[in-house]
């Protein structure tokens, strides 16, 4: 028998995928303070999922270009005159709002709102864990070749200049590497819960990492684990498996906190 | 030989003119010092050599493959970003630890390679901002009011740094002050800026005192002068004048 006959070996191998691409770059949503970002570029692929199946055309395709289109306006309009939180807080509820009432006109196409809200990881096909696994190849490679330029950037658009990178650049390849991530996430965690996954194990790592690159990789340990130990205790209390996946995340982060002050308190 | 070329360069922030006409070149191994009251320009135009801000109307020419070490006025480090002094030596590019001690002594300041950023006082921070600049080899040093937050022998400590580097590295120095009396004694050139060039003074650092008192005396004069002139009407007056026409 194939391993991956089992649906619990290919949700847990979907989880890992996603909790180990979303872990360094959901360092530099942190680092840059980008959480709104992720959230918006989530929350705009429901209206990616609608376009896709009024199109017909494969909801991957579908929630990449809105994603992207997503990213891309946003880096244009910022600085005209909004602040870039109003802009997202605009921008990520009018597109979540008008992708759920573009799903409603959708007839004769019976879809599981709720699996996309809120993830299926249960439901992952091999077909889906190849896309997800390609999707997380991409980003890894995409963040560990731009890793040194993209840093420089997030530290001072300046020192990026003298040094001739291109600040703007390094915006977009994060912007092209979140859609991504967002894309393959949907089936894991669901659209609601994306961002969670991105900026939680970066936050609970902060307190233990004296450098980036440490706090990425300690990230992405603290998300497998999540993904994990979400999904086994999903499987035992018979939970939502992405909201599981998350509270796992979240409890790394209090107990990361709760450590870090002791360790203060011992040090003080 | 000249690093850096810009003629009439003019660059703008939305409608307000910030740079109009400078034309200034900036030559291997010099110390050339901006001085001008606030709002003058000063970082617009070190920005402008960076090719951090895009120019409206001139050209920009560099050296091909110049090697620029830039120090800005001030560097926020997000409190969520981990970065130890060795580490930030290595952005953007990796360099061995012995090289890494070596400019944090260049700097005057060694041992604190393990230090975190968030940590180090004013000073320290400034040393290691520099310290990396100097890592990358650089044939022009541009430094923005590098010295903000020292105190007064702490910034004259840190130009005299900035001098022995360009004996010891040989490269050209570009800089911004308010502290006029410290860095024109270090300077080559100073560039008086008011959104244009307004005068330009050469003095000569050697050590025949009345040459030397000559020539400084009276460029500090002249900048001092206009440098008062400026923070009480002559910076409006200019904004009208350029709306105007």
């Amino acid at each position: 028998m194939d391993i991956l006959d089992s649906f619990l070996v290919r949700a847990a191998l979907a989880g890992l995928g996603v909790a180990l691409a979303a872990a360094p770059l959901g360092c530099f949503v942190v680092w840059r303070r980008m959480a709104y970002f992720g959230e918006a570029t989530a929350h705009a692929s429901i209206l990616g999922i609608a376009l896709a199946l009024s199109f017909s055309t494969s909801i991957l395709a579908g929630v990449l270009i809105v994603a992207l289109l997503m990213g891309w306006s946003v880096s244009t309009l910022s600085g005209r005159g909004y602040a870039m939180d109003t802009l997202l807080g605009v921008m990520a509820h009018s597109a979540l709002a008008i992708g759920l009432v573009a799903v409603s006109f959708l007839q004769g196409v019976r879809i599981d709102l709720m699996a996309y809200l809120f993830g299926d990881i249960l439901a992952v096909s091999r077909f889906d864990l190849l896309i997800v696994w390609i999707g997380v190849l991409l980003v890894l490679l995409l963040l560990w070749w731009r890793w040194s330029a993209l840093l420089t950037a997030t530290l001072s658009n300046d020192l990026a200049h003298a040094a001739g990178i291109d600040p703007r650049r390094e915006q977009m390849v994060l912007t092209i590497a979140l859609a991504v991530v967002v894309a393959v996430a949907i089936k894991v965690v669901g659209v609601l819960l994306i961002a969670a996954l991105l900026i939680i194990p970066a936050a609970a790592a902060r307190p233990f990492a004296g450098t980036p690159e440490r706090m990425a990789f300690i990230a992405a340990g603290i998300g497998a684990i999540s993904a994990m130990a979400g999904l086994q205790a999903a499987y035992i209390f018979d939970t939502p498996t992405g909201p599981t996946i998350v509270c796992v995340a979240a409890t790394c982060f209090v107990l990361g906190g709760l450590l870090n002050l002791l360790k203060g308190r011992v040090a003080g | 030989m000249t690093l850096i070329s810009a003629k009439n360069i003019s660059v703008n922030h939305g409608n307000a003119i910030i740079l109009q006409n400078v034309t200034l070149d900036i030559n291997a191994g010099e110390i050339v010092t901006i001085v001008g009251p606030n709002g003058s320009g000063k970082s617009t135009l070190l920005r402008a050599f960076i090719g951090a801000t895009p120019l409206k109307s001139g050209t920009l020419t560099r050296k091909d493959g110049l090697r620029i070490g830039y120090v800005p006025q001030k560097l926020h480090i997000d409190p969520t970003l981990p970065m130890s002094v060795a580490r930030f030596l290595s952005i953007p590019l990796r360099v061995s630890a012995s090289a890494a001690k070596d400019a944090l002594e260049q700097a005057g300041s060694g041992a604190l390679a393990s230090r975190q950023m968030s940590d180090l006082s004013g000073g320290q921070f400034q040393r290691v901002i520099l310290a990396r600049a100097l890592l990358g080899k650089p044939e022009l040093l541009i430094l923005d009011e590098a010295t903000q937050g020292l105190d007064q022998p702490g910034s004259a400590d840190f130009y005299r740094q900035i001098e022995s580097l360009r004996e010891t590295l040989g490269c050209a120095v570009m800089m911004v002050s308010h502290e006029l009396h410290v860095v024109m004694a270090a300077s080559d050139r100073v560039i008086c800026l008011n959104g244009h060039v307004c005068c330009e003074g050469a003095p000569e650092v050697v050590a025949s005192a009345p040459e030397y008192r000559a020539l400084f005396g009276s460029g500090t004069q002249g900048a001092l002068a206009l440098y008062r002139h400026d923070h009480d009407h002559h910076h409006h007056a200019h904004d009208h004048e350029h709306e105007d026409a």
